[in-house]
Order: structure tokens, then sequence, then C-alpha cells
């Protein structure tokens, strides 16, 4: 029962935004300090690595984004499932936060990929696997923010992109499956890791830390998001409420709501 | 600091990222901000919530 | 059945009486396909490498163009509400219109494919298995941009936006299509697996399709 009571409370929107707004100052600083001390370690304490050298020290922000960027779309599927099956009022507006964060971690993925393949292998693209799997989840949080934008009516719009959410996550292993297969097809030789063979232990945490601040980081925005989202939505309410009572006329006006 | 030959691609990875997520973090706030604002406005001229419902009847703005 | 078959047939005579709608799918293959030499030079070798590639993707970007078809005429007219409260259910209507769709526009451009090959200097040994993984991997097409029609049905920008939703859920389809072609023409083997897989994704489609169209239609409808 307490699951459920927890459930129900937090589907409240307004008791959302009291727990919320108590849960974010915290969860920011943390992120911030992790982050900061991850910094501190990748900079000032993890060595170049023997085989990149200092270039190493892109990996320590490269994989936590790539793997952001996959939690973003697990979120948004699970967000979305949460809408069309339980009708949780909350959950599309977390689906509708979590897109542009999550698809910024994917840009920023393949952006230091990009970087730290120049200096690895000579160029800035490779179609390798990974990289590859990458750039079409950002094509797919494209279209979910593109289809989004392009429905006027919010509930509506909703639904429809918690449809093609659940759609691309059904497919997205298949996507995966597919882009490892056709590159070994064109690659039967070597195998790119993007994280060398092994990650020596020194190198470790860094890693580790720059992983959880930016997962913090990722959750503090994500719930920023939301919360401008609620205020979004309760201003759009109260916007057509009082658009409603200013045509109708004011004695009447008490019925408008 | 000595980053090594490719120091520069070092650089730029990271003051992409910092650049985006500077970006993001300052959007949310901002739009925040903004949307505090509107609905304070809205307060302010009388168009209240259900839940916050008090009984004085609205100025017809 | 019999009511999706009514629907199957009535959607299979729309599509082709509407005049030339087929005609032009399969005339932006044929220019598409003709484009490419212009932009990529006569080199009869660099062609026939490219062919099967060329072909498959074409293919995808003229299917892209008929897909609003599937769903839009009924929509203006409302017989789309009323078949959302029909009898027979709505996952079973918008399946019936994408098989529709896979018979009047996924075959023909299938079997166009094989004439196209000839400009681009195709291997022979190819064509058989280029109709064969056409055919086998079209259903695809149809039934994942039906989702994408339903979805973009009121949509801004419908018809842009369905190729940007849509494009992305081919790309298992289009590397196992060619994965099969090279396999038959003498790259790595595996035929057989690769054709097994790309009738997989196919026969996944014909489910997830229609659920997610039907799902689509119905918040619009409502």
């Amino acid at each position: 029962m307490t699951q459920q009571s927890l459930t129900q409370r937090l589907a409240n929107p307004t008791r959302f935004m009291e727990l919320s707004g108590w849960i974010l100052p915290w969860l920011a600083a943390a992120a911030a300090a992790l982050i900061a001390y991850a910094l501190y370690l990748a900079f000032f304490v993890a060595p170049p690595d023997y085989q990149q050298g200092e270039t190493v020290k892109i990996m320590f922000i490269h994989v936590p984004a790539a793997w952001l960027g996959m939690m973003g779309y697990a979120l948004i599927a699970v967000s979305s499932f949460g809408y069309l099956v339980f009708r949780h009022p909350l959950a599309d507006v977390s689906a509708k936060a979590a897109a542009p964060i999550g698809a910024a971690f994917a840009f920023l993925a393949l952006a230091t990929g990009s970087l730290w393949g120049k200096p690895m292998w000579g160029t800035y693209w490779v179609w390798d696997a990974r990289l590859t799997s990458m750039l079409i989840l950002l094509f797919l949080y494209l279209g979910l923010m593109a289809l989004r934008s392009a429905i006027e009516d919010d509930a509506l719009a909703g639904k429809l992109c918690a449809v093609l959410g659940l759609v691309g996550v059904s497919i997205l292993p298949i996507i995966k499956f597919s882009v490892d297969w056709w590159n070994t097809l064109h690659q039967p030789a070597s195998v790119i890791r993007m994280d060398g063979p092994t990650i020596h232990s020194d190198l470790l945490w860094p890693l580790l830390f720059s992983a959880v601040g930016f997962s913090l980081l990722f959750f503090a925005l994500h719930m920023k998001g939301m919360r401008n989202e609620v205020l979004r939505r309760r201003l759009e309410s109260l916007t057509m409420a009082e658009v409603d009572r200013a045509r109708t006329i004011p004695s009447a006006s008490a019925a408008a709501e | 600091m000595d980053l090594g030959p490719h120091a520069a691609f070092i650089w730029a990875s990271y003051a992409i990222y910092g650049l985006v997520l500077a970006a993001l973090v300052v959007w949310l706030i901002w739009d925040g901000s903004r949307l505090k604002a509107k609905l304070a406005d809205l307060e302010a001229r009388g168009v209240t919530r259900r839940s916050q419902r008090a009984a004085t009847p609205p100025r017809g703005s | 059945m019999s009511a999706f078959l009514t629907l199957l047939k009535r959607d299979l005579l729309l599509q082709v009486r509407e005049g030339g709608a087929v005609g032009t799918a399969l005339g932006f293959y044929l220019v598409v396909v003709a484009l490419m030499p212009l932009g990529l030079g006569p080199d009869l070798n660099l062609l026939s490498r490219i062919a099967p590639g060329v072909l498959w993707i074409a293919l995808l970007l003229a299917a892209l163009l008929s897909l609003p078809r599937i769903f839009e005429a009924d929509d203006e007219d409302g017989s789309l509400e009323v078949m959302a409260t029909g009898d027979l259910p709505l996952e079973l209507a918008t399946a019936a219109k994408a098989l529709a769709h896979w018979i009047s526009t996924g075959i023909p451009l299938a079997l166009l494919a094989p004439v196209l090959g000839i400009l681009l200097n195709l291997d022979l040994a190819a064509y058989p298995v280029l109709v064969a993984t056409m055919l086998a991997g079209t259903p695809a097409i149809s039934f994942l941009g039906a989702v994408g029609a339903a979805l973009t049905l009121r949509a801004r920008r419908g018809g842009l936006l369905l190729a940007l939703l849509v494009l992305p859920l081919y790309i298992p389809t289009l590397i196992f299509g060619i994965a099969a072609i090279s396999a038959a023409t003498g790259g790595p083997s595996g035929f057989t697996a690769s054709f097994l897989i790309l009738v997989a994704i196919s026969l996944f489609s014909l489910v997830i399709g229609p659920l997610a169209a039907a799902a689509a239609i119905r918040f619009q409808t409502q």
C-alpha cells in the first residue's frame, strides 16, 4: 500500500512541485560537486594512457554522454508506457522534458566521439557500430521532438509521441543488431573499441565520478524541465480560463470553473 | 599542463561539452523564471486556480 | 474476415484508380536511380558496386512519397472515424490498408527494381536475389510506413515529418536487404541468415504496425 500511495502522491502535480522544489537544489549541488571532483581527477590525477596518451581524457566525458543518451531514451520509453497504459498525468511531462536532454547528450557523445576519433584514427568520423547506433538514436530523438512540435493540441501530441516512443524503443534493439551486423560485414578484421582494450584502474575513478556526476546532472535537468512543463500547462489552462471568462458575461464567470 | 600533441582535441571536447550543457541549464532556468513571472502576473490580476480559489470576485481585466 | 477482405479490395481499387498515384511513385523511383550516374559518374564498375544500395535507398524514398495516401483520403471524408468505431477492429482495418499499399505500391516498385538495375550495371547473379529481398522487405516498408502515416495524419509539415520519423525505422530492412544481395553475389556467406532476418523484420512489422497505427488513429478521431 505504501508503494501505491507514493505513486498516487507523486502523481499529483502540486505535490510533485513541492517535492521536486525541495529535492532539486540538493540534486544540482551533488551533481556539481561530483563533476568538479571528476574534472579534478581527470586533469590532475589521471595518468596518460600508454596507448592513447592524453586523449584518453576525452573518454571521461564521451562514455557518460553515450550512456546518458541511451538512458534518456529508456526514460522516454518508460514514461510513454506509463502515459499510455496508466494515464499517469506526469508521465507525458516526463517524456517531453527528457527528449531535449537525452538528445543533447547523444549529440555530445557524437561530437566527443568525433573529436576523439581524429587523433586516434585520423578521421573525424568513422562508421563504427557504436557511433552509427548513436547517430540513429539522435534521429529518433529528433523525430520525437519534431512530432511534438508539429501537433498543436498538447494532449494529443503527448499521446502520439508516446506511441512513437514505444515503437522506437521496440525497434531499437533490431536497429542495434542490424548496425552491428552491418559493421562486421564491412570491417571484418579490426574491432574498434572506443574505450581501448582494457581500462587501467587509475583511469577508472575519474570515469566513474564523471558518470555518476553527469547522471545526477541529467536527473536535475530533467526535474527542472518537468517543473517548467507543469508551470507551462498551468499557465495555459489559466490563460484559457481567463479568455473564457473575458468572453462571457461577468456575473456568470463563476460558472466558467 | 601539457596534454600532448592532441591537446586541441581535448580542449575542444570539453569546451563543446561545457557549452552545450551550459546552454541547457541557462535555457531551463530562463524558461522557468519566465513562466513563473507570467503566472505571478495572472495571479496578480485575480486569475486563480481551483485549489487556491479565494472568495474574491475577478476584476474584469 | 470478409470485412477485412472487403476493405482490402476497396483500398486496392482506390489506390489503382487514383490516376497515376502508383505511377508517380514508379516514375520517382526511375528518376532518382537515373540521377545516380549523373551525379557519380558513369563508371560501370563503380555503379555495379553501388547498385544494390542505390536501388534499395531509392525504393525507400519512392515508397515514402506514397505513404500519406494510406489514410489521408479516408480522413478527409470522415470514413476513418467510421472505421475507428466500426465492427472490424481498427487494427485489422489499418492492416488491410497497409496491405493494400504493399500490393499496389510495394510490389510494383520491387518488380521495377531489376529493370532499373540495368541502368546501374547490376551484376546478373544479383537479379533474382534483388527481387526476392525486395519482395520480402517491402512489407516492412508499408506496415511501418503506415505507423508514420497515422502519426502525421494531422500534423503540420506532415510529409517531411513522415520521412524523418520513418526512415530510421527502415534501417534494419535496408541493412539486411543489402546484406542478402551481397551474400548472394559472392560476398561473405550468409544469404540464408540475412534473408530470414529480413523476413522476420517484415513479420514483426506486420504486428507492430497495425497496433501502433490504430492507436494513433484512435487518439486523433476521438
